[in-house]
């Protein structure tokens, strides 16, 4: 059976052998590459891998470099969710005919893609994945804008941001529409995890990983990599954005099992105002002046009431 | 846990789908991705009910569409194993976008080409422009103009294909219904004769060898893509002909079976001649013997190969011949055709250059008939005559409406 890493601190984890580089071309502070390396240190089974067109596809594999220590596969920005999903077939067929180099060993199939990646071009591929019950993860790498190609939005983009196609301006204060709840959707795929992470929370992380992991189908992951870049924020603070995010229930932490069982599990002991979460970066910077305070005042309301919605799932076990 | 052999007549009834579905299941195939459409969908039922009915050991996955089916065959072709599937039409042009990636990243996928005309307007029968458009996908194309040859190229497909020194994917067409949809004799091979001679899957960069780890799908800019798309290509052009040679000549020996390149059919003494490809060359073929019959001494060039292009083999073919007919059965959309174009480009530097015009013809599945065929061949004798081409350079046959020419 798989051998599930046991991971004691911090040290011990970020020291352990990595089979993601930090050769990499991504970002001063962007968290890409943190979250990757906690879901890679997470397990000690072999990875297959592949990563959808973006940010972190292209500054990890510009031939003739690469930057990854496990077979990895990258086809398009659609389709990285299918990728391995068709390596995991051809795993199942292999073991089945007994062809297997090395039939003892038990990888674990991960497809890594941003929020465009997910919530927009590759959905159908990523629906098609998990109603068919491959035994993959699938992680997004959410930082709620197309990244890679300047500052787009994208169907995670939430409300009131600043995109390059959603600009704030003199007639507008950014992005109208609020992000897809892809959990929600993922999850009524009656997969058996689903679950929203953040690389700040890195032992709720990694339990989540090893969950996903344990668990026989498909798994959805969706982490918060806040983007030094395009939410306009200094490099070194990537962290205490994250903590932001997840402390002022923004990005609250849980997950749902066969689409049933919801658990909250990151209950911050100071709740702190979304108004701190969005001043702390460029791309609500508009927000606060006097005439779009209102929607600092909604961006509470609802994430309350999203807050709440949670807690009666997490209660009623629906 | 054993798949069970299936014993088959000598001379099976099957139609092109059914044929090509049992050379898949006599290959072996360890992943099929598959999203039906018509007129190819019979392939991947026929193999769906083979792997139910344990003749096969594979996985076969029904996903939710055509680029997810090729995203799939090259995520799973990647990882180290057999993987074939078939598609037409609209669904081809779903998968494009992958079937470049399938080649640059030299996966030897097989892909069935049930051929299907492209909307709008929509049209479910056979013409050429799905296969057209997969031409500079770089991919090995083969043509088969019959049931009889949709399965055995099939063998041909995977021997070329998964070859080292190849490695590149190869779809095998065959004419939507005309060829898919139409029963006839076809012979087999047994199932130990098929898998002995594509032989068992040798990985190459398989994902799956844990010990090896590979990086597939690269990013690279100015500085390298060039050099990979060209060394791709060099391979079409030096390396593919031999192989696919050797392997014809390999398939004659085990079934009695000669293929060529190119297929030649009364061009010895020939002076007019038609190219063209698909079910037509069997008509082409019947109507030639009968212009002899009449005097006028006709023969018939069907492209066996279609990527890479058998550019020395079309000269040589078509060197003493003093008309040629090149048939398109694909919209050029504003250009002449593009067998038009590529023999002409073959002939071009050749000492004897034959008068060469362009026909397009049976668009969405209109028939080709042995009438138009037989006025086609005399427009080439009057060419001949006249020592001149006589009519316009491109001409629409089967076209309702007054008569359509240009150029």
């Amino acid at each position: 059976m798989s051998e599930i890493k046991k991971v004691k601190n911090l040290k011990e984890f970020s020291t352990s052998a990595d089979r993601f580089e930090g050769a990499n071309l991504l970002c001063p502070g962007c968290a890409h590459s943190i979250i990757v390396r906690e879901v890679l240190n997470a397990t000690n089974n072999d990875l297959i891998l592949s990563a959808s067109t973006g940010c972190l596809e292209v500054c990890t594999a510009v031939y003739p470099y690469t930057s990854w220590d496990a077979s990895w596969i990258h086809i398009g920005f659609e389709n990285g969710s299918t990728a391995v999903a068709g390596a995991e077939t051809m795993y199942k067929a292999l073991k089945k005919k007994g062809r297997l180099k090395q039939p003892e060993r038990e990888p674990k199939f991960v497809s890594f893609a941003g929020d465009g990646a997910s919530y927009d071009i590759g959905f159908q591929w990523i629906s098609g994945c998990m109603e068919r019950g491959h035994n993959i993860m699938h992680v997004v790498l959410d930082n709620e804008v197309y990244a890679n190609t300047g500052g787009q939005r994208s169907s995670s983009t939430p409300i009131g941001s600043s995109a390059t196609t959603s600009p704030a301006g003199r007639v507008s204060y950014g992005e109208k529409k609020n992000k897809k709840d892809m959990i929600a959707i993922m999850a009524a795929h009656q997969i058996p995890y689903a679950a929203q992470v953040a690389p700040n929370k890195w032992k709720d992380m990694v339990k989540k990983i090893q969950h996903g992991m344990a668990v026989d189908g498909p798994v959805f992951i969706n982490a918060i990599s806040p983007c030094t870049t395009e939410w306009k924020f200094d490099p070194k603070d990537t962290m205490h954005i994250a903590d932001l995010a997840t402390d002022s229930l923004v990005f609250p932490l849980y997950e749902i099992i066969d689409n049933h069982e919801l658990n909250i599990t990151y209950r911050p002991k100071n709740v702190i105002p979304v108004e701190e979460y969005l001043a702390a970066q460029g791309r609500f910077k508009h927000l606060f002046k006097d005439e779009y305070k209102y929607l600092i005042k909604e961006w509470q309301e609802r994430v309350d009431e999203k807050w709440a919605y949670l807690n009666r799932r997490e209660e009623a076990r629906v | 846990m054993a798949f069970d052999k299936m014993e088959l007549q000598k001379i099976e009834v099957w139609d092109g789908n059914f044929a090509a579905a049992q050379a898949l299941r006599q290959c072996q195939i360890d992943v099929v991705a598959a999203y039906p459409i018509t007129p190819s969908t019979p392939i991947v039922e026929g193999y769906a009910k083979f792997l139910s009915d344990n003749y096969i050991e594979g996985e076969f996955v029904m996903v939710e569409s055509e680029h997810a089916a090729m995203s799939g065959c090259v995520g799973a072709a990647a990882a180290g194993g057999r993987v074939a599937t078939a598609t037409s039409s609209q669904g081809f042009a779903l998968m494009v976008e992958v079937l470049y990636q399938a080649s640059g990243m030299r996966l030897p996928i097989v892909l069935n080409v049930v051929n299907r005309a492209l909307a709008a307007p929509l049209n479910v029968n056979g013409d050429h422009s799905d296969m057209y458009l997969g031409r500079d996908s770089g991919w090995i194309q083969l043509d088969a103009f019959a049931p009889q040859e949709a399965y055995d190229l099939n063998f041909i497909a995977f021997k070329v294909a998964e070859d080292h020194d190849i490695r590149l994917p190869a779809m095998v067409h065959q004419d939507g219904f005309m060829t898919s949809h139409t029963a006839q004799g076809v012979y087999t091979l047994t199932d130990d004769e098929a898998y002995g001679f594509v032989g068992e899957y040798k990985p190459m960069n398989d994902m799956l060898d844990f010990e090896h780890p590979v990086t597939h799908g690269v990013q690279s800019e100015e500085d390298w893509h060039f050099e990979h798309k060209a060394r791709q290509h060099n391979d079409l052009m030096t390396k593919v002909f031999p192989k696919i040679q050797a392997a014809f000549d390999a398939f004659e020996k085990l079934s009695g079976r000669k293929y060529n390149i190119v297929e030649k059919y009364d061009m010895n003494d020939a002076d007019v001649c038609v190219v063209c490809m698909g079910t037509s060359v069997e008509t082409a073929r019947e109507v030639a013997t009968e212009m002899r019959e009449k005097g006028i001494k006709a023969g018939v060039v069907g492209l066996r190969v279609i990527r890479p292009f058998p550019f020395f083999e079309i000269a040589e073919a078509l060197k003493d011949v003093k008309a040629i007919a090149a048939l398109d059965r694909s919209s050029p959309n504003g250009a002449p055709g593009m067998l038009f174009n590529e023999i002409a480009g073959a002939l071009f530097n050749t000492d004897k250059r034959a008068l060469l015009s362009g026909y397009v013809y049976g668009l969405g599945g209109r028939d080709l008939t042995k009438a138009h065929l037989v006025s086609l061949y005399t427009e080439l004798q009057a060419n001949v005559d006249a020592g001149k081409v006589t009519t316009q350079l491109q001409q629409f046959i089967g076209v309702r409406g007054p008569k359509l020419a240009f150029l």
